[in-house]
């Protein structure tokens, strides 16, 4: 590999939160394939919340891990296969298919303060020669020096990089900065980041980690993803290439399976944009994937789905607590509305 | 009857659960508390003695020489102590309540399942916190709606998850799972753990959502909810509904639903803090349950009982 960024596109992964998981593998496999013509370096493919994820907490997806795999393991053909798995979520039983079915890579997800629930996850990656990726997730709820130390669990587990998630697309790029420089400085692996756009600063962030040294980012075709999405992967390619960086992925293709190939299989509805709900993650610091599940339980309990977020940011909810949604809206629907003791 | 009982793992869990037996029961009379350090290197034996209750400090061994003096025994170690120690309790005729992800005999959730399994088995597991907070509610839902599916979210305060846990999160997913189908009814079960490392502390919270028939009756299972829960707080005192069963039904969901609902219920476990921090009500449902299964040991009518010492009177 000549390139001197790895990118990763998540579109049948992170995407899928955007289209509440309904990709069908047809669907998912046309994606692939038409990412796999464009050079892409790594395709990722799940549920949104990892092998395992389909739920009624997060949302049961159209496909089952095995239906989607079988479906887009044929489509890529140079590009490496990857798959999510998040401890507690899913399983080693959902590692033994991704690599009886032909997975290269996995990405094992913890949040950011909890890395040693991954090493059994680790330790089996490791035994099938699987290229594992650690990513920390709601990176910014933690000090720079918190996220190193988590990192470096990751890494005497046996990760082969480790990433710096903006998981609730809540910091500014001087945030990137202090957290992936000082990953690259302490670590042997390589460093990745992975952004949200909920506060406008996808591909700004995203630049900011690749100048401070990180050797992997992740995008999506469009920006889709979870919130107001992730760093668009079109754009980054443009603007990486712009800035001097050499990139595998061909530009026109990447552009072509966007708007040629993913743009007809969305709606106005499915296709994320940065409106008034997806601010309000980035700034009350809130998992970008609760965004379309807290839009229904909003309109159920008849509230302003902005209450119920920044209630849930007070909260400190992580990643994966999908439930307290229901929960805080329901308290608050209780109490009549906002809550009581909520602030300036 | 009273049964005398004794503790083998004098850790967090063990030490709990014997200030619950000093504290409130009536029918468990705790003899010793067994480690494998020396009482100077344990906490746990410390505790005991301070109590006035007789330790043991190596292990098994201490189990053989004093089974004299015990009929029932509660396994806080780990699996794989248990999987060594647990033929040995079977050839001294003692009956073990296992605290460990061992699983060596049936799981059991005293509310649910204890009376039937008890005359059965001499060795019983406690299955996992999230199982004894979570299970009872599937199962009420399911003896009024048949429960199709049934799926819970377990959040734990980080503080309270230990290196167990932690070392091994898929055997949590995996055996809850398990007794969401074995004890609870549901025809598939689905269990996820989420750790929270907010500070304060949070209290360990579970959303249990039960898929069921639509045409099921949502009074009959509030009822039915409630019921359970006064019946879990007999034992486990800080045992609370916090969301009484809501349902959602097709329009309220992004996925196919077909002929069916889901009914969400939520619960909070706070501890009762004898030695555990109140927060850790992930820890204390398990040593509250392990009681709470002792207890109907004990409760049992004489000619019933697995206790050796019933049948050799």
């Amino acid at each position: 590999m000549t390139s001197d960024v790895r990118l990763v596109d998540m579109t049948l992964r992170d995407g899928m939160h955007a289209v509440d998981h309904q990709f069908t593998p047809e669907q998912m496999a046309e994606i692939a394939a038409a990412l796999d013509a464009a050079d892409m370096d790594v395709i990722e493919m799940s549920h949104g919340d990892g092998m395992g994820g389909s739920s009624i907490n997060y949302g049961f997806s159209a496909g089952t891990t095995e239906e989607y795999l079988d479906a887009v393991a044929p489509a890529v053909n140079n590009a490496k296969l990857s798959v999510l798995l998040l401890p507690g979520i899913g399983t080693v039983e959902d590692l033994k298919l991704a690599v009886e079915k032909g997975a290269d890579v996995c990405r094992i997800a913890t949040h950011v303060t909890e890395a040693d629930v991954s090493q059994e996850h680790f330790e089996y990656l490791e035994e099938f020669g699987l290229e594992a990726t650690g990513l920390l997730m709601l990176s910014h709820m933690a000090p720079p020096e918190k996220v190193l130390e988590q990192a470096k669990l990751m890494e005497s587990y046996g990760a082969d990089y480790v990433y710096v998630m903006d998981s609730a697309g809540a910091m500014l790029p001087q945030d990137v900065t202090d957290r992936v420089s000082l990953l690259v400085e302490e670590l042997d692996i390589g460093v990745g980041f992975h952004a949200h756009n909920n506060l406008g600063l996808g591909i700004a962030n995203t630049l900011a980690g690749i100048e401070a040294g990180a050797e992997t980012v992740d995008g999506c075709l469009r920006g889709l993803g979870a919130g107001s999405g992730n760093a668009q992967i079109e754009v980054l390619v443009g603007v990486l290439k712009k800035a001097g960086y050499d990139v595998s992925p061909d530009f026109f293709g990447v552009m072509d399976a966007a708007e040629d190939v993913l743009l007809p299989m969305l709606t106005p509805e499915t296709m994320p944009e940065l409106d008034n709900d997806s601010l309000l993650l980035g700034y009350a610091g809130v998992y970008s994937s609760f965004l379309r599940h807290t839009r229904r339980v909003a309109e159920k309990y008849d509230l302003d789905p902005r209450e119920i977020l920044i209630e849930l940011g007070e909260l400190g909810v992580v990643g994966g607590q999908e439930d307290m949604i229901t929960d805080v809206a329901a308290r608050m629907a209780e109490q009549g509305g906002a809550p009581a003791e909520a602030d300036d | 009857m009273t049964v005398d009982a004794a503790i083998v793992g004098p850790g967090n869990i063990g030490t709990d659960l014997m200030y619950k037996i000093l504290d409130r029961s009536e029918s468990i009379d705790l003899q010793r508390m067994i480690g494998i350090f020396p009482v100077e290197e344990s906490e746990g034996l410390q505790a005991a003695q301070e109590e006035g209750i007789a330790v043991g400090t190596d292990g098994i061994d201490s189990v053989r020489e004093h089974a004299d003096e015990f009929d029932l025994v509660f396994e806080a170690t780990s699996a794989k102590v248990h999987q060594s120690n647990a033929p040995v309790y079977e050839e001294l005729g003692l009956f073990a309540v296992d605290l460990t992800p061992a699983a060596i005999g049936p799981y059991v959730v005293p509310v649910v399942n204890a009376d039937a399994v008890i005359g059965e088995t001499r060795n019983i597991n406690m299955v996992t916190c999230g199982g004894q907070a979570t299970i009872p509610v599937v199962h009420a839902v399911d003896r009024v709606a048949d429960v199709e599916y049934a799926e819970i979210v377990a959040t734990i305060a980080s503080k309270s998850a230990g290196p167990g846990t932690r070392q091994n999160i898929d055997e949590f997913t995996q055996t809850t799972a398990a007794g969401l189908e074995q004890v609870g009814g549901a025809d598939r079960g689905k269990a996820i753990i989420v750790l929270n490392p907010a500070e304060p502390p949070i209290t360990m919270r579970d959303t249990i959502y039960t898929q069921v028939p639509d045409t099921a009756d949502v009074d009959e299972i509030r009822d039915s909810v409630a019921d359970i829960e006064a019946e879990v707080q007999g034992y486990v005192p800080g045992y609370e509904v916090t969301l009484e069963p809501v349902v959602k039904d097709q329009d309220d969901v992004a996925f196919d639903l077909g002929d069916s609902v889901i009914v969400t219920t939520m619960i909070e476990v706070e501890g009762e803090g004898q030695h555990l921090p109140p927060y850790a009500g992930n820890l204390d449902i398990m040593t509250s349950a392990a009681l709470g299964a002792a207890e109907r040991v004990a409760a049992q009518p004489a000619d019933a009982s697995p206790i050796r010492r019933a049948a050799d009177d």
